[in-house]
């Protein structure tokens, strides 16, 4: 009983981790038809400013307050590089698909070795608080406080972001942006101004998974990103696009399928699993879980 | 100025059909078998390029990286039948090229197989798993295909690297054993043999890849690309058609991989990361999209730079820049990533494009008649 709580909640601390790349991805390929390839280096950008912060930052630190203010930090960088990439390289493309997923691409690749340029392609050690290297008894489960944090947080941006896009008009333009883009552009409101902002809530979110995930694995490095965001794609197409509801369910199943196979077939098999769901996915219900239609 | 005007010809007429100088037009078709004879007498030529490679043409080392550019050159081509042609976003191709890698590796090395039947298995092998994928992931369209592929893709890597069974070496690649090999195959000497089996698997992909878009099938994948619907309201059924372009780029891409294992002498799990994908997109794009020679160009200019790049951001012109400019400098994908970026937005059509880029330049420098 104890392993599959354990499992279970290391499971969840995974989709929590899932989601929040997901769910900003999923809102930029919703609203904007973005498939941001450049995804994973905002959560890398998060993650390094925290790991920078830390240290450097004045008043912050590993620790209580300080770790907090770093994180805030890296938030905040994350965001920047987001709504700055959103401006300068993808904004000019607007509506030319395939040349804004060639340029998130070749960001991708530059963005990933310029980090690894500025501090090598090696693992560097995370600062994290002391409390989250412990362990807390739930159940008669020895739960790491890491992957429970993880879990806080995606619920808390899960709540946040529901009712941002449910009582706000931005949230409501965004929405309806979704469901049809040229029905709000003819209706004379700036769809622009919302690419942007969802481009900062993507960013935002991934460089909070960025530090969190960093406190979770312990380490930061320039290709953490990349792995993530493999699953992150198949978390956003098993949801359906658009939909942050869909990714949060499917960042779920997800995470646990992945946890509980790797646990108790051979390790790696989990994530042969998810790819198989995408496979039944797709052949059963090509639009997601919860999404509109994928069209070209 | 009223003059020059009416003499400018029109310019929606692509440049092969005006008719050329008379002197050249004539041996404008015969160009690609020029070129091919010169590369073939390349590992004749014991001249020596300071600066753009490290020995005489005809050392062992620089004919292995020849030899590698020439079958990236050559999958860069066969992805352009995907990517440029037919206009899929396929995300997963380093899984069809990394199937024929390790195919071959894993029959000669752990079955023991000879060489002949170890590439025509791996190859078959690749190609039906290249129509099964595809059967599914094209069962999605446009950036969902993409995911898709990448996904599939990323289980091929995942099988690689956890090493099921001890069969693939995990993160440390599995060397080919050399033993089974025909003995003009092995060895530092033979490097040449390696060279000219590049060679003829470039000139392969080109001409597969030229006839089929000059068929009527090629045809209609150009159309897929153009406009599907009405592809599908001209009574034929897109996704056949692009099942077997899917097809066809996946067997090419093992073809090619069974070729670079034997260049490279073994696998590395480095050829099943999307990464691997990634960089024959950024050749593609780079050469030109859609055009016969942009991808081939793009793919050997690709991999040239990504391995004499390393050498420039170690050299000592770099090392003198101050740190904030010469540490990104030293990571080739850094500049091969800034480079893509700029080549989308300035270049659309990439390198294939700047003949006719560059024709009012030399129109403007060419001496009033």
């Amino acid at each position: 009983m104890g392993t599959v709580i354990l499992l279970t909640l290391t499971g969840l601390g995974l989709a929590a981790l899932y989601f929040l790349v997901a769910s900003g991805l999923s809102l930029v390929f919703g609203l904007a038809d973005v498939l941001n390839f450049a995804h994973g280096l905002f959560l890398g950008v998060g993650a390094y400013a925290t790991w920078w912060a830390a240290q450097n930052l004045p008043g912050a630190g590993p620790d209580g307050l300080g770790f907090v203010l770093a994180v805030l930090f890296g938030v905040a960088a994350g965001t920047l590089v987001a709504v700055l990439v959103e401006l300068v390289l993808i904004r000019p493309l607007y509506s030319r698909t395939i040349e804004q997923v060639l340029v998130t691409v070749g960001l991708s690749l530059a963005g990933v070795a310029l980090l690894q340029a500025t501090w090598g392609a090696d693992a560097r050690p995370f600062p994290r608080p002391e409390w989250t290297r412990q362990v807390t008894s739930v159940l008669g489960a020895s739960v790491p406080n890491g992957g429970l944090l993880l879990i806080v947080a995606a619920v808390a941006v899960l709540g946040a972001l529901l009712a941002f896009l449910r009582w706000t008009r931005y949230g409501l333009v965004i929405r309806a942006g979704v469901e049809n883009r040229e029905m709000v552009t003819a209706l004379g409101i700036d769809v622009r101004k919302a690419f942007t902002l969802v481009f900062a809530i993507g960013g935002a979110a991934a460089a909070l998974a960025g530090a969190l995930g960093g406190v979770y694995f312990g380490t930061v490095s320039p290709g953490q990103g990349g792995s993530l965001l493999i699953f992150a794609f198949i978390v956003v197409v098993i949801g359906g696009m658009g939909s942050v509801v869909g990714s949060a369910y499917a960042a779920v199943v997800v995470g646990l399928l992945q946890q509980f196979v790797n646990y108790y077939g051979v390790s790696g098999l989990g994530d042969i699993c998810v790819v198989g769901l995408l496979a039944v996915v797709l052949l059963l219900r090509p639009q997601g879980l919860a999404g509109k239609v994928a069209h070209a | 100025m009223t003059d020059q005007m009416v003499d400018a010809p029109p310019a929606a007429v692509p440049a092969e059909l005006t008719p050329g100088h008379s002197r050249w037009h004539g041996l404008r078709p015969w160009l690609p078998l020029v070129a091919l004879a010169v590369a073939a007498i390349v590992p004749y030529s014991t001249l020596v390029l300071p600066g753009i490679f490290e020995g005489p043409l005809n050392s062992p080392g620089t004919l292995q990286l020849l030899a590698v550019c020439l079958v990236f050159g050559g999958l860069a081509a066969g992805y352009d039948l995907l990517f440029g042609r037919t206009g899929m976003l396929s995300f997963g191709h380093a899984l069809y090229f990394a199937a024929g890698v390790y195919g071959t590796d894993i029959l000669v090395t752990r079955a023991g197989l000879p060489l002949w039947q170890a590439g025509l298995f791996a190859v078959v092998g690749a190609t039906t798993l290249a129509a099964l994928l595809g059967a599914v992931a094209l069962r999605t369209v446009g950036i969902a295909f993409a995911m898709v592929t990448l996904a599939f893709a990323q289980v091929g890597a995942i099988l690689v690297a956890r090493n099921f069974g001890g069969w693939t070496g995990g993160e440390e690649g599995l060397p080919l054993d050399v033993s089974g090999l025909p003995p003009a195959l092995v060895g530092v000497t033979n490097t040449v043999n390696l060279y000219w089996l590049a060679l003829a698997y470039l000139a392969l992909v080109v001409f597969v890849v030229h006839r089929v878009s000059g068929s009527p099938t090629g045809r209609v994948l150009a159309g897929l690309r153009d406009d599907e619907r009405r592809i599908g309201v001209l009574g034929l059924d897109p996704y056949r058609f692009k099942l077997v372009a899917f097809t066809l780029s996946g067997g090419l891409a093992s073809a090619g991989g069974v070729v670079y294992c034997l260049i490279v002498g073994g696998a590395s799990p480095h050829v099943t990361s999307s990464e691997l994908t990634l960089s024959l997109l950024v050749m593609v794009v780079l050469g030109g999209p859609g055009t016969r020679w942009g991808p081939v160009l793009g793919g050997v200019l690709y991999m040239y730079l990504d391995h004499r790049l390393t050498a420039f951001g170690a050299s000592d012109a770099v090392d003198a820049l101050p740190a904030v400019l010469s540490a990104p400098l030293s990571q080739p994908l850094f500049v091969l990533g800034t480079v893509f970026i700029l080549a989308v937005y300035f270049f659309p059509g990439g390198l294939a494009s700047l003949t006719t880029r560059l024709a009012p330049l030399r129109k403007a420098l060419r001496p009033p008649r």
